[in-house]
């Protein structure tokens, strides 16, 4: 297991070195400079020339790349262009609001996908299993961004039982140690703040988890039917064993497995929503602030939260992995 | 973004030598198969609806898409609704609203398909080139195999819709670059999907014989291996249409796309009915609703396919 | 099974009502803080995030929108207009050759770290602006100051700067000397840029040598000023808080705290009042002003300080034909124009300077609407059925342009009622969309404009037409020498002519068709009374009550 968990650490080594080219490559190709978007109307040739100067962008691309790949090294990852602000100082702000945003999309994506695939399986070919399925497919077949739009539209701006922008009510003037706010709430003893940050997740939730639910349902539902259909399940019935017993010791278990691997895969299509789920409401995070940089041309920006949302998205991968081979003995990696 | 819905069980093995014999009866039970299955109806209807309305455009309206002739009725706070000559009214923009609709048919059909294509395309070359060299295996084989995938993984270190923003953003703002952006982004898809079936296949019984027959391990793989791996791949295709759709509206969210706001596309209806959403929510519904409906087609069709190819679900 | 279900429905049961407790939860919250309780909450709901809190290293609205909170300047404006008043300097006297100005200082000022505001502090803040380290002397920080004042003490522009020095004749006496003569200076100084700063703080907290002075203590936790204003925190990626200044010399706050929220889309600055979350926002978008009248939301319009424009590179054929130019301003609706794409009350153009600024001519030659002219033109051009490339920027709303794909799409259709063909080109604002059409010369028509920072004709058309640029390519001495000119005047009373006859020599030449000085407008909650609107965007919010 540690070997396996080794080596798939030693794989990641080139594969961000290559990103980091890549990125490079990429940023640097993007049209229009830097500092032209920094400067917008008020931009004269001597004032870009400057600027282009003081951030080192006259340089050869190569001698470029090797100073930033020197200060990547040492932990550095550089300022943004926009801001001024060091990279892995918004980074700490943003990346907490993603990862609170797409966890409640999560959680809600789980707490209501696996019953309603476990029901679906046990009443296969019903009116219920028919509903469900049909409202999964609904579920993925909907845009993202068009659904947060709706649920935005109903349930803040026509019922305003909830709220329409951003992570807090900022009358609460909550105090925020790590960025993650419910955490924050919780940790300060700031209830109500709590409370608040909760009502904010609820609508970017439920529209980010939508697709994921979908996906849940319909992987629980055909990991149970297969479960069900099993020989030990039939062996376990003929034993006499309950139901209840046989659900769960039995099937929920062996069910589970391709469920745990599903919502591994899930970062990537979490992320993604999280771009545009965070664009309807202006939710602070790292996708609304990623889709801003590209705007900006804020070279150190983007190369440093790509090369960060690389390195966590492949520790997510290695440790659904590793999970995998946790919960099923069989499939323990040699 | 990419939504790859998980297949219910991944198509077994191939049957033995027959094949030719037996890919025939393959497609052809599958076909029976889909006609049996209600929602397998649904799904070829609504694509069938699609398609025939996006290659009919012309016939369905007298105006013409993305002209904005009647701009002079439209201010910020009112946009005309249905009338005689516009049964569901002017858009944001000053077209008719119908007009849009249909020619907005035709784009997606263009984006989905051609999008898919070049991801096919490029996908499918990659993972055959992967999967070929990895199942005739060797050393040179096994490294071609690693290069290519680690190549792969470098693209899917990077979330699909970061991926197509960042290539459409480098491309610059016209439909070309969304295309290419929503393909490329679905290569790794297609790449990991075609080496996976081929590595199976390749181990497959049949191959065995065949190779303990004598016949040269290149010949297999180009001969059996690749063309018995191809089907989920196709099966794939059918689906990633669907949200290639979502995804072209995705992007025109994102303020990316065609150089002009008038122009008939659903996602970029969509966007531009965004902040008029109070005064005429059916310029922004009507589109969403179109997209939603014809992803679930494709979804449907795509599904009702795999699962008619699929020998386990076969009775 | 059974009891999967039943652990499921209670689950499921306590969720919901978890999530109706915090609903009403918040909803008590906010009712309460909507009746108000005299002290309280302002909320005011911005575009952007600042990008500092010294405003000496900004140039953007969003900063200077706070600056105007916690810092004031030597002069400020008039209410309601872009004249210059007196604020931290009562009085003023400038000298016949218009090289020396003598101010007269407010006696009874602090700054919000106890220190006194004397004479001695203005020549402090003067020094340093003058002295900035070369890493400082880049457009993105210091563009005001160097585009004002030419040059800094070192530097590659150190020979133009026209500053020489500040002297404290007394207390509360400050003389400025500068090298050349320069009309704008008193109206420059209501600026935020060149707002007067705490010399203690600044020495304490601030390193104009840093990497990036914009990042430092001071610049982000300690800005210190004389405003009615000091800040309590700034939550990076959130909210701006400001807490009333007790010692403040003049009108107190109303209220205790106000925040600034960034919110970038219009629309959802418009859902977040309506919401109750904010109590008020800048730059409403054209659509939703009716719909908030409606529900009984205030509509604050500033006059305009602006002009929109339909730019014309000459570069680009047929554009170079002057006959081209003007059919195309006949074929240009503009009454259609704003009100399909404006909010209601925007006046349009006839030249490129609002009303109120010096020199505007009433007697240009105006183009009206006539598309039967236009077509004839066209003709004797030999320019019917002509291609032109059409660029407009996606993803912006500025004040003088809040919906430029609306704007874009109705002139297309008037240019090709008379018989043009027009090719639509789309760029991200920016840097695409400005690279594309300031920094090359592959473009046709073009939309763009200009909001004005203080009142200086100056700084609408020496930004167009001081020189030769490849957003008009076009090459035309008369005008460029006759800006030149009026610049090196000493007073604004000489510029006048001069400013009028190039408004009139521009609109014959016509480089571009000025079409509109679109209002930009604020919302309000109906509890919000006394917001004081300025052109300029001076507005203070001391002024402010909230029932």
């Amino acid at each position: 297991m540690l070997r396996f968990v080794v080596r798939r650490l030693a794989l990641m080594v080139p594969v961000l070195v290559g990103l980091s080219i890549l990125l490079f490559a990429w940023v640097r190709a993007l049209p229009g400079d830097p500092a032209r978007a920094l400067l917008g109307e008020k931009a004269t040739p001597e004032g870009l020339a400057r600027i282009n100067e003081a951030y080192g962008f006259d340089k050869p691309l190569l001698e470029q790349y090797f100073t930033y790949v020197r200060a990547l090294l040492q932990g550095d990852f550089g300022n943004s262009i926009q801001y001024g602000r060091p990279v892995v100082d918004s980074f700490a702000e943003r990346f907490p609001a993603t990862i609170e945003l797409a966890l409640a999309a999560l959680l809600f994506a789980v707490l209501v996908g696996v019953p309603l695939g476990y029901i679906a399986a046990r009443n296969q070919g019903r009116a219920l299993d028919t509903a469900v399925v049909s409202g999964s497919l609904l579920g993925v077949v909907t845009p993202v961004f068009f659904l947060a739009i709706l649920l935005k539209l109903v349930f803040a701006d026509k019922l305003g039982w909830l709220p329409t922008v951003g992570r807090a009510d900022v009358r609460l003037d909550a105090t925020h140690p790590t960025n993650f706010y419910v955490l924050d709430g919780i940790l300060t003893q700031e209830w109500d703040a709590v409370g608040d940050a909760m009502l904010h997740l609820v609508l970017p939730a439920l529209a980010l988890g939508t697709i994921p639910l979908a996906i849940i349902v319909r992987i629980t539902r055909a990991s149970v039917a297969e479960v069900l259909h099993e020989d030990f399940v039939r062996t376990a019935e003929s034993k006499g064993l309950s139901r209840r017993v046989i659900s769960r010791r039995h099937v929920l278990r062996n069910a589970l497995l391709p469920v745990v691997t599903t919502i591994g895969l899930q970062a990537g299509l979490l992320f993604s929503g999280a771009v545009l789920t965070e664009t309807v409401f202006s939710f602070n995070g790292i996708g609304e602030y990623l889709f801003q940089a590209i705007s900006q041309r804020d070279y150190p920006v983007l190369q440093g939260f790509i090369i960060f949302i690389a390195i966590v998205y492949s520790l997510i991968n290695l440790l659904v992995d590793v999970s995998y081979g946790l919960i099923d003995p069989r499939v323990r990696v040699q | 973004m990419t939504v790859t819905l998980p297949p219910s069980s991944n198509p077994g093995p191939g049957p033995a030598i027959d094949e030719e014999v037996h890919g025939v009866s393959l497609w052809r039970g599958a076909f029976r198969r889909i006609r049996r299955n209600p929602s397998a109806i649904a799904g070829v209807v609504i694509v069938l609806a699609f398609t025939v309305v996006a290659l009919a455009a012309p016939l369905l309206t007298t105006y013409q898409p993305g002209s904005a002739q009647w701009s002079g009725q439209v201010t910020p706070s009112s946009v005309p609704g249905p009338s005689d000559e516009h049964w569901l009214g002017l858009d944001r923009f000053g077209s008719d609203m119908w007009t849009q609709m249909v020619y907005g048919a035709r784009q997606s059909l263009i984006y989905g398909v051609i999008s898919t294509a070049i991801g096919l395309t490029v996908g499918a070359s990659l993972g055959a080139l992967a999967g070929g060299f990895g199942a005739v295996g060797g050393r040179i084989g096994a490294w071609v195999d690693t290069a290519v995938m680690r190549f792969v993984d470098v693209m899917l270190s990077i979330p699909s819709l970061l991926l197509a923003v960042s290539i459409a953003a480098v491309l610059g703002q016209n439909s070309y670059a969304i295309m290419i952006a929503i393909g490329t982004a679905q290569v790794p898809i297609f790449a990991r999907l075609l080496r996976g079936s081929m590595l199976s296949q390749g181990k497959s019984d049949y191959v065995l014989a065949a190779s303990a027959l004598g016949l040269r391990k290149r010949r297999i793989v180009m001969g059996h291996v690749l063309p018995n791996s191809i089907g989920p791949t196709i099966v794939q295709a059918t689906l990633n249409l669907a949200t290639a759709i979502i995804e072209v509206a995705a992007l025109s969210y994102l303020g990316l796309g065609s150089s002009d706001p008038a122009v008939a596309e659903w996602g970029r209806m969509l966007v531009a009915a965004q902040d008029r959403f109070d005064a005429a929510p059916r310029l922004a519904i009507m589109p969403g609703v179109a997209i939603a409906i014809t992803a679930l087609g494709f979804t449907l069709f795509g599904e009702a396919l795999r699962e008619a190819l699929d020998p386990r679900t076969r009775r | 099974m059974r009891n999967l279900n039943k652990n499921l429905r209670v689950g499921a049961i306590g969720l919901a009502a978890a999530a109706l407790v915090l609903t009403g939860c918040a909803e008590s919250e906010r009712d309460s803080n909507a009746s108000g309780d005299g002290g309280g909450t302002f909320v005011f709901g911005g575009t952007a995030e600042p990008v500092t809190l010294d405003p000496f290293f900004a140039s953007d609205g969003e900063t200077f929108r706070i600056a105007r909170q916690i810092f004031e300047g030597l002069v400020g404006t008039e209410p309601g207009t872009a004249d210059p008043a007196p604020l931290l300097a009562t009085d003023w006297q400038v000298s016949d050759d218009g090289l020396s100005y003598t101010f007269d200082l407010r006696e009874d000022v602090t700054f919000h770290d106890g220190t006194e505001f004397n004479a001695d502090a203005v020549c402090f803040n003067f020094d340093r602006w003058y002295n900035m380290p070369e890493s400082a002397q880049t457009d993105d920080l210091t563009y005001y100051y160097a585009s004002l004042f030419r040059g800094f003490a070192t530097g590659s522009r150190a020979d133009e700067a026209i500053y020489e020095s500040c002297t404290a004749d007394d207390e509360s006496t400050a003389t400025i000397k500068l090298s050349k003569p320069f009309a704008g200076f008193i109206s420059a100084m209501s600026l935020p840029a060149l707002s007067m700063q705490s010399p203690t703080a600044l020495e304490k907290y601030q390193d104009d040598t840093a990497t990036n002075p914009r990042n430092s203590e001071y610049a982000t936790s300690r800005p210190t000023g004389t405003g009615p204003f000091e800040l309590d925190s700034w939550e990076r990626g959130q909210q701006v808080t400001l807490k009333a200044y007790d010692d403040y010399w003049g009108e107190k706050p109303q209220f205790d705290k106000a925040v600034v929220v960034a919110i970038d889309d219009p629309k959802a600055r418009a859902d977040a009042l309506t919401n109750g979350e904010i109590d008020g926002f800048d730059l409403v978008g054209p659509a939703d002003i009716a719909g908030l009248e409606a529900d009984g939301f205030q509509i604050v319009n500033r006059d305009a300080f602006n002009v929109l424009y339909l730019g014309m590179n000459q570069k680009a054929k047929p554009l170079g034909d002057i006959k081209v130019r003007q059919a195309i301003a006949h074929a240009l609706n503009k009454d259609e124009i704003v009100s399909a794409s404006m909010p209601e009350g925007t006046k349009t153009a006839i030249e490129f300077i609002p009303e109120v600024v010096n020199g505007y001519a009433d007697d240009v030659t105006t183009y009206e609407y006539d598309p039967a002219k236009a077509k004839q033109l066209l003709k004797e051009a030999g320019a019917v059925g002509a291609t032109i490339e059409f660029n407009y920027p996606t993803g912006v709303s500025r004040p003088y342009m809040p919906q430029p794909e609306d704007t874009f799409n109705v002139i297309r259709t008037q240019l090709e009622a008379v018989g043009l063909k027009i090719k639509p080109t789309a760029d991200q604002w920016s840097p695409d969309y400005l690279e594309k059409i300031q920094g090359t010369s592959k473009h046709g028509l073009h939309l763009l404009g200009w909001t004005g920072d203080y009142n200086d004709t100056d700084n609408f058309l020496g930004v167009f037409f001081g020189a030769q640029s490849s957003e008009w390519g076009f090459d035309n001495p008369e005008i460029f020498t006759a800006l030149k000119e009026a610049r090196g005047l000493p007073t604004v009373e000489e510029q006048e002519p001069l400013y009028q006859d190039i408004n009139r020599q521009i609109m014959d030449f016509l480089p571009g068709v000025p079409l509109a000085h679109p209002v930009p407008s604020l919302a309000f909650a109906p509890n919000v009374e006394g917001y004081q609107q300025s052109p300029v965007q001076d507005e203070v919010w001391n002024t402010i009550t909230l029932n």
